[in-house]
Parts: structure tokens; sequence; C-alpha cells
């Protein structure tokens, strides 16, 4: 077939040659068992991992004193929950990443409300039984002007560099640090008898399913991310694609995961809008490929397809 | 009831239509072109293979809730499949997605093929997230914590919140296999439509000189 006007990396030439049997449904049969039978030998050989979830009683009664400096930052402001802007909370748009001009995470706006002071220390205290010394601290924080909470935190804070374990009690030489103290020690008592899990799980309602609070407040701590560095899952180590264990977890985003490991999205405060913005792009690329002149050839100009048609081609001759 | 009145009839047109645009013998093909001969074209049917393997293993771990896998044997063995039976799956999609780059697969009015199998693709991606991360094990508490930043950055964390388990969970075994199942269905009809792509050149000499 040679006529004018034929795109080869466009058009397709007519196929006029022989046609052998092909039984589809046979075919796809034989596939599913093949592959039925491939998926129970991996699963047996190789299983699958199940490390188990860790929660803010196991955090805090493993590491204390990180769960209470956690704490001491969700109430500072200082946390990463605390200071993330969109969608959690309010902060400047310079808090939040962007592309250029794009601001998309910011332009969004508060959408999953988090005051972390608030929702992760206070009101859980709030649901604790009635003692004498938690109540009538809450009743100080409660009535303190906002400059004077903050010089109680900012004091307790300087203090904190010396924080120690001691007694199942979180100790702090602080001075002038109003109810700071009190609070810090018996949210972590409460965090490890177990039911600050509950208060952040159910705070609106008795059934729940949304651990937005409960896994911002985790991973605010360094517990989780030492675990994490471990079990190479950090995004320095690959770790989009990796899981816990020797498992192959998601191999197919070693392209995105690719982009963490070199600058600039390394090293760049936006690098996850970043490399969203490169992986479109790409996506975009090979998506719309055919309509792309130039690109379009590059599989006839590779001659791969000649390795996939051999026989065709062989043929031929 | 007139011939006119069934020709007016949504069925009537529709079956007409399926039936010119699709016969029973593109559906269901006894023959095909001689040049599909090649290793290459087994990944397109494994993929499927292995999305029905992943679905049959979802659906069991389905019955019975969740977190029922984490103190089970069985329950285990099931999850273990699913796993495997997803990185199967994509396995056999890259490799028939790289098979199809190299053969040029859109030609001949076959871009929206090309196209429903790359979004398939993307679509895949998105539905083994929601699936990591509604594993309710350290995986899922390490994965939504640290994939909600890119999410978060696009703008799109405020609708598809990753650290809410059961928004999650909908979307990984009912919003999402619904999505890919219609667009299996649409590519392989595609395919069937307008059959496999045919080498550049099917004569001796190059058909394009």
């Amino acid at each position: 077939m040679s006529r004018k006007g034929f795109r080869p990396d466009v058009d397709a030439p007519e196929w006029k040659g022989g046609h052998t049997p092909y039984d589809i449904l046979k075919e796809g049969t034989i596939a599913l068992v093949v592959i039925g039978i491939l998926t129970v030998l991996l699963a047996v050989v190789f299983g699958s991992p199940d490390q188990p979830a860790i929660t803010l009683k196991s955090w805090s009664n493993a590491a204390p004193v990180d769960f209470a400096t956690t704490a001491l930052s969700e109430l500072n402001g200082t946390s990463t929950t605390a200071a993330y802007g969109a969608p959690y909370n309010v902060q400047p748009a310079s808090a939040s990443q962007s592309l250029g001009f794009l601001k998309l995470e910011h332009w969004v706006g508060v959408r999953i409300p988090i005051d972390a002071a608030n929702d992760f220390v206070v009101d859980p205290l709030k649901t604790l039984p009635y003692g004498p010394v938690l109540h009538s601290s809450l009743k100080n924080w409660k009535s303190a002007s906002t400059s004077t909470r903050a010089k109680w935190v900012a004091n307790y804070t300087k203090a904190s560099a010396n924080m120690k374990f001691t007694d199942g009690k979180i100790v702090v030489n602080a001075t002038n640090a109003g109810p700071v103290p009190v609070m810090i020690s018996d949210l972590t008592t409460m965090a490890r008898n177990g039911a600050l899990d509950q208060a952040l799980l159910t705070g609106d309602s008795f059934y729940s399913t949304d651990y937005t609070d409960s896994l911002l407040f985790i991973s605010d701590g360094n517990y989780l991310s030492t675990l994490a560095t471990k079990d190479h899952l950090q995004g320095n180590q690959w770790g989009v694609m990796n899981e816990t264990g020797s498992y192959p977890g998601s191999a197919w985003l070693w392209l995105y995961t690719f982009w963490y490991q070199i600058p600039p999205f390394s090293t760049s405060g936006n690098g996850d809008i970043l490399v969203l913005a490169v992986m479109v792009l790409l996506t975009a690329g090979l998506t719309l490929m055919p309509f792309i002149p130039g690109l379009r050839s590059i599989p006839r100009r590779s001659r791969v397809y000649r390795l996939i048609w051999r026989e065709h081609y062989r043929n031929l001759k | 009831m007139s011939t006119s009145e069934l020709d007016r009839q949504w069925t009537t047109r529709l079956r007409r239509r399926a039936v010119s645009k699709i016969p029973p013998e593109k559906m269901l093909p006894d023959t095909q072109p001689s040049y599909v001969s090649s290793w290459i074209y087994v990944f397109g049917v494994a993929t499927i293979s292995a999305l029905i393997v992943v679905i049959a293993t979802g659906c069991i771990l389905a019955l019975r809730g969740p977190t029922w896998w984490h103190g089970s044997d069985v329950g285990h063995f099931v999850n273990s499949l699913h796993l495997w039976s997803v990185e199967i799956f994509f396995f056999s999609m890259v490799i028939h997605l790289w098979g199809k780059y190299f053969m040029a697969a859109w030609r001949g009015g076959r871009a929206m093929t090309w196209i429903t199998g790359m979004v398939l693709f993307l679509v895949s991606i998105v539905t083994a997230l929601t699936g990591y991360v509604s594993q309710s094990n350290f995986d899922s508490q390490w994965i939504s914590t640290q994939a909600k930043d890119a999410i978060n950055s696009s703008g799109g964390g405020a609708y598809f919140n990753l650290l809410n388990f059961g928004q999650m969970l909908m979307w990984h075994i009912v919003l999402l296999p619904l999505a890919l199942v219609f667009l299996v269905a649409v590519h392989v009809v595609l395919v069937r439509i307008k059959g496999v792509v045919p080498p550049f050149e099917v004569n001796p000499r190059s058909d394009h000189e």
C-alpha cells in the first residue's frame, strides 16, 4: 500500500494478509487460571506485611517525652499541623506550597478546620473525669487573655529543654507557666491510658471513621518518623514506593518517587507541588502522545516494533 | 405495534447501533490477523485476569470488614492474595502499556483506545493508593500522612482526605472499582471495534513510501 498523505505515525496500513484461528474465551480462561496460580504461589511464599498501627497510647508509653514535646508544640503553635495552613488552618499564603503565582493550596482555603491547641490538647482534657487540679487549670486557661496564655506557654517551652519523665509523670521545672505544666502532664497521662485515642476519634460522634486528628497529631511527633526511617520509608529513601518489610510496594511510582531524590525537588519548600507539576506534564504528554508530532514518531524511529513483530517481519522477507 | 413505532424505541435504536458498531464476530472473534504473534500480546489479557483476581479477593476481604485480616490467618492469606494480584496487575499493565507504545498502537483511529488505557493506568494508581491507606496498619499511617502533603499542595486534600479512613475505604471499594471496570469495558470494546493495530509495514516494501 503506497498512497499520498499517509502519515505513518497516525495512520495504519490496511491488513490484507492472512488470519489465524483465535479462541478468545479459551485464551482468557487460561490466562485467568495461570494468573490465579501465580498469585497463590506468591502469596504462599511471600505473604504480606502487616505492622500494627501505632496509637497515641503506644507512642506516649514508648516515648513519653516525645509525646509531651509534641503536645507542647500543638499548644504553642509550632507543630507542623498548627502551622500547616490550608486545608487545616488559616496561615499566610507563604505557609502553603505554590507553583509560581499558582497558590492552589491556599486558594482552596480551610476545609478541614483544625485548631491544634484546642482540638489536640484543651478539648480532650475537658473530656476527662473531674479532678480539682485539672479543673482549676482549665478554668485558668479559659479565663486568661491570649497574651497571658502565650507568656505561660513561652515560659514552659523555654524550660522544656530539660523535660524528663519520672515516676510516670512529665516533669519540667518551669516558673510562671500557669496551668501549662498540669495540662501537658495530664494529657500525657491521658494518652498513656488510651483515653486520648478515643477522645480524638469520637470527639463529635459515637461512630467515626475519620482519623484525621489522631494521624496529624501522631505525625507531628518524631516517633512515627523514627520507626519509618528504620523501615526505609522516608521520602529520601524512596519511601513513597516502599512499604514495611521487603516487599515490592508501589513500584509503579518509581518515576514519581525519583524526583524527590534530586534537587530542586528534594530541597525546595514547594517540592510536592513541583513534583506533581512535572508528573502532570509527563503524564499529559504520554496520554496525548498520538497527537504530538515528533514524540509520536519515537516508536517508529526506535524500531523496537521490529522486535515485537519479528515473526511478521521474518515472514515478509 | 407498528414497525415505525418499534424503530423509534430507544431500546431498538440502541441495539441496532451497538450491533452495527460491534457485530458479534468482532466482539467475540474466532480469528485474528497473523501478525498478532508475540508474547507482548499476553500482557493485555494478563492485566484483565489479574484485575479479576484483585476484585475477587477484595470482595472476600469486604465480606468480613476492613480489620478482619489483622486477626485471622485466613484473612491475612486473602490479603496476601489481594496484594500479589495487585502487583501482577501493575506489572502486566506497565509491560502492556510500553508494548503498545512501541507499536504506536494509537495509529489507524485508535487514539481513544490509547487514551482510555492511560486513564486506566492513572485510576489504577489512585485505587492502589486508597488501598494502601485503607489497610489500617502502620503502612496506612505512614503513607497517608506523607502523601497528604502532595494532595494538599494541589488543593485536592480538602476534598480527598487521605487521613479519613472511611472516605478512603469507600473510594477504594466502591467508586474507583466502578470507574476501573467501566474504563476496562470501554477499552476492551474499543480494541474489539478497531482491532489490533497492524505493524508499520504490512507488505514487503514499506507501506508509506
